[in-house]
């Protein structure tokens, strides 16, 4: 399944009338991990959410695999492409994690042992199959990122959409997902503020402005390039300078 | 004290919890086939929603009185925000699933409490917000007051709701008057919480999202900006208005005649035997209310106050019907 | 006892830990398919419903049942007490009314109390025990979900029982972000004992509501995002066989002769 991704010209704007995408070009390759990093209110979840067809564009083309992105292709697309939300709590929402994942296989038409191969694929996927028969609110948040992605893998998506991945983990946590990306073979685009995760898991980076793609290119050159991180409101966080010694507490 | 609400098995008779389950099953029906076409797919997981904010909500006491408290019906507020139809699907649903899965309120009560707690007041209420924003000016202002107001009013009208049902289908000699003073007395101190939190919530959300707003949804920008508050006037007058109706009515019952009552019943029959009242084929067989004179009132009463809730659930259903046909939603 | 501690035992009390309505046993009766149990349930209330007051020998033998019931359950009776708690306040009612009734007057204890109070008294009592009781057992057995998809079964409306799925799903959220916002009024020295006081908890109730619609419209977006075409999907769980269905019948009908005899006879 090629997960190749194309996106030329799109702009959308709310209701209200702020414009949030002002032309927005980026072309990903099949199999690539891109980060996608800028500052809050640039675009970065709008755009997430258009890849799918949830938001639809005023203007400008949406390609997924060779396939464009119109009202009656809207099914297949959202098979293409799947999207982890900020909060997991809006994407768990059955009664039990089995249900939830099972949702997505049911509504495209598996059912008996198919449907249940799904679900336990992904939950393995995720080291999940502890959590398996638990209802959502009793997971803690690390659980909750790895059932959310479950739900999603079980769709077997060319693309991969996460939205701030690491967010609110604790460091194990955190490390468990990078592991966990790092084994999954589609197409991701990872939406984050990390910038440490976006240098471990992404050759590429876009950085996205004011609705628009402002910069793209190797992760290292654009992490390194602090003038226009900053400029973006963005920095890298340094690692300890040399010279620094840990002091043994006296007792 | 609220009674009335999530009443327990038994606490009506069979033929009463009867009666109140099939009227609940056929409106709540209806107003289930007016949300499908509101809501469709898309707000399935919002009533829902909605309807865990209204449990959450009712689980908030409020004190009212040294030794009373209150809490949220929910009923007028849903209705509001969402629409009356909705409302009333969503408060059934908080009702139903708190009689079989917390049991709070009998299954055998769910007619009754159904009608009491989602039905009156949400439809009942409707039609008050409905009236009090036709008296108000068309802002947020008026929005807001017309919100309280309506939710107060929606918390009496289930008082009194109850006590019709208590009339007809008493568990025990508790007389009519009784229970219509204490209920809807101590519901027009309780629904002045209910109206106060309706009011800050609506306004709170208006402020926020007015777009969510059903109630609402007839404001244009222009009308929304208009932040000059209500004149306390017109709220004040509508507020006396509404109390001096009911209480115009709970007066009815002020006067007492403890002395009387057992002169009387000793005339009427209620000898050390125990004999049957000389009423024992009617309904109110098992009353013994204070006397011949008295019980004319007391069903004369009984009478205009069924007609008032009757008149409120219908007027706000016609209006539901009335909204769907798309007509503009501020005309009453 | 802290305010931090009141306010999540209201909680709890309530939906805050939805899963201590149901006792995790492994009884042949958490089993049984949930509409089965419905049935059941329903059978039973509607049967102690119709009993008229003065057949107390009906009465006791509903209350064998349902003890028969928790045992076969396993529920813990001291559990069951507990919940039946709910009811004191209607207990309390009903323990006035021989006062406040008219009537043949009676003396018990020196007291005047009134007969047909004493009856209509006893009536409410043992029939808002025994309902409630059949609830209980019922919740402890099954869980919500599972209740749910009963209701589903015996042909409650789809978006029904789908509202009530997602207010279920989202009730602890609700309810902990309620809560989470009164202990944070709380700490900053907030107390609020009249009713003029409750203006900042209505304000950001309101401000709740606002959050929970636009929830709701990210999780609707988020089963779109999964094909959601406005059916939710069947994921082929088992329903009722036929020896429970046999087993229901037969103590409703059981049940609800006792209530015809009991009818038929007073």
């Amino acid at each position: 399944m090629n997960g190749e991704v194309r996106v030329s010209g799109v702009e959308f704007a709310y209701p209200d009338g702020r414009t949030a995408l002002r032309g927005l070009d980026l072309s990903i390759a099949d199999g690539e991990r891109v980060a996608l990093l800028g500052p809050n209110g640039a675009g970065k979840t709008t755009f997430a959410l258009h890849l799918n067809g949830i938001l639809r564009a005023r203007s400008g083309e949406i390609w997924v695999g060779g396939l464009k992105l119109t009202e009656p292709n809207l099914a297949e697309i959202r098979r293409r492409v799947g999207l982890v939300f900020q909060d997991s709590n809006d994407q768990l929402f059955m009664p039990s994690v089995r249900e939830d994942v099972a949702f997505g296989p049911a509504n495209l038409g598996l059912v008996g042992e198919d449907l249940d191969g799904r679900v336990v694929a992904a939950l393995k996927a995720v080291d999940g199959l502890e959590f398996v028969d638990r209802p959502p609110h009793h997971l803690s948040g690390g659980e909750k990122r790895r059932a959310a992605l479950a739900t999603v893998l079980a769709m077997e998506p060319a693309v991969l959409v996460f939205d701030e991945p690491s967010a609110g983990l604790d460091p194990a946590g955190r490390r468990q997902l990078i592991d966990l990306l790092r084994r999954l073979s589609m197409t991701q685009v990872l939406i984050t503020h990390d910038m440490a995760l976006a240098l471990d898991l992404c050759p590429r980076a876009v950085i996205v402005s004011d609705g628009k793609v402002v910069a793209s290119g190797e992760t290292g050159a654009i992490l390194s390039d602090a003038a226009l991180l900053a400029r973006y409101r963005l920095e890298f966080p340094h690692a300890p300078s040399q010279g620094t010694h840990l002091h043994p507490h006296p007792n | 004290m609220t009674l009335a609400m999530h009443a327990p098995d038994g606490f009506l008779n069979a033929p009463t919890a009867l009666v109140a389950a099939i009227v609940s099953v056929v409106v709540v029906g209806l107003a289930l086939r007016h949300s499908e076409e509101q809501l469709a797919d898309r707000a399935i997981p919002l009533a829902g929603i909605t309807a865990a904010f209204i449990f959450a909500a009712q689980m908030f006491n409020f004190p009212v009185a040294a030794g009373t408290t209150g809490h949220l019906l929910g009923g007028a507020l849903a209705a509001i925000l969402l629409g009356p139809s909705v409302g009333v699907v969503v408060v059934t649903i908080v009702v139903v699933v708190q009689a079989f899965v917390f049991a709070d309120g009998g299954i055998t009560a769910l007619g009754y409490n159904i009608l009491n707690m989602a039905i009156v007041p949400a439809y009942g209420g409707y039609a008050a917000f409905r009236l009090f924003r036709k008296m108000f000016p068309a802002s947020p202002g008026g929005v807001v007051g017309a919100s309280g107001l309506a939710a107060w009013s929606s918390v009496v009208l289930s008082a009194m709701a109850f006590s019709i049902e208590w009339l007809f289908g008493a568990s025990a000699p508790v007389a009519f008057d009784d229970v219509f003073s204490a209920m809807v007395g101590v519901h027009l101190l309780v629904g002045i919480g209910e109206g106060l939190i309706s009011a800050l919530a609506v306004g709170a959300v208006l402020a926020a999202r007015p777009d969510l707003i059903y109630g609402a949804r007839d404001l244009d920008p222009v009308q929304l900006t208009d932040r000059r508050q209500m004149r306390t006037r017109t709220f004040v007058l509508g507020g006396l208005l509404v109390s001096l109706v009911f209480a115009g009515v709970v007066s009815q019952f002020a006067f007492d005649d403890p002395d009387g009552l057992d002169s009387v019943a000793e005339e009427s029959g209620f000898a050390a035997s125990g004999r049957e009242h000389v009423l024992a084929d009617s309904p109110f067989a098992d009353y013994a209310t204070a006397g011949i004179d008295n019980e004319r009132v007391s069903l004369a009463v009984a009478g205009v106050v069924g007609t008032l809730v009757t008149i409120a659930v219908g007027a706000g259903i016609l209006l539901a019907i009335r909204d769907r046909r798309g007509r503009d939603p501020a005309t009453v | 006892m802290t305010d931090a501690d009141a306010t999540r035992q209201r909680s709890d009390l309530g939906a805050g830990h939805t899963h201590a309505l149901y006792i995790h046993e492994h009884s042949r009766l958490h089993d049984v398919a949930p509409e089965v149990k419905i049935v059941a349930a329903l059978g039973f209330v509607i049967s102690v419903a119709i009993t008229p007051r003065r057949a107390i020998l009906a009465f006791g033998l509903y209350a064998l049942v349902v003890l028969a019931l928790a045992l076969w359950s396993r529920v813990p009776v001291r559990f069951l007490a507990l919940r039946l708690t709910a009811v004191l306040p209607f207990i309390a009612f009903a323990v006035v009314i021989p006062f406040v009734a008219s009537g043949t007057q009676t003396e018990i204890l020196g007291m005047q109390v009134s007969v047909e109070g004493l009856w209509g008294s006893w009536n409410i009592m043992v029939k808002a025990l025994l309902g409630a009781s059949v609830s209980i057992l019922l919740t402890a057995t099954t869980e919500i979900p599972e209740i749910i998809r009963g209701l589903g079964l015996l042909k409650v409306p789809a978006t029904f029982t789908g509202i009530a799925t997602f207010m279920i799903r989202y009730l602890e959220l609700i309810t902990d972000e309620l809560s989470r916002v009164r202990v944070a009024m709380t700490s900053r020295g907030y107390d609020p004992r009249w009713l003029h006081q409750t203006r900042p908890i209505a304000t950001s109730a309101g401000a709740m509501f606002v959050r929970s619609y636009e929830r709701g419209e990210r999780v609707h977006a988020a089963m779109l995002a999964r094909g959601f075409d406005g059916e939710m999907p069947d994921f082929g769980k088992r329903r009722g066989t036929r020896w429970e269905w046999v087993g229901v019948v037969t103590m409703v009908g059981a049940l609800s002769s006792i209530a015809v005899v009991a009818l038929v006879s007073t």
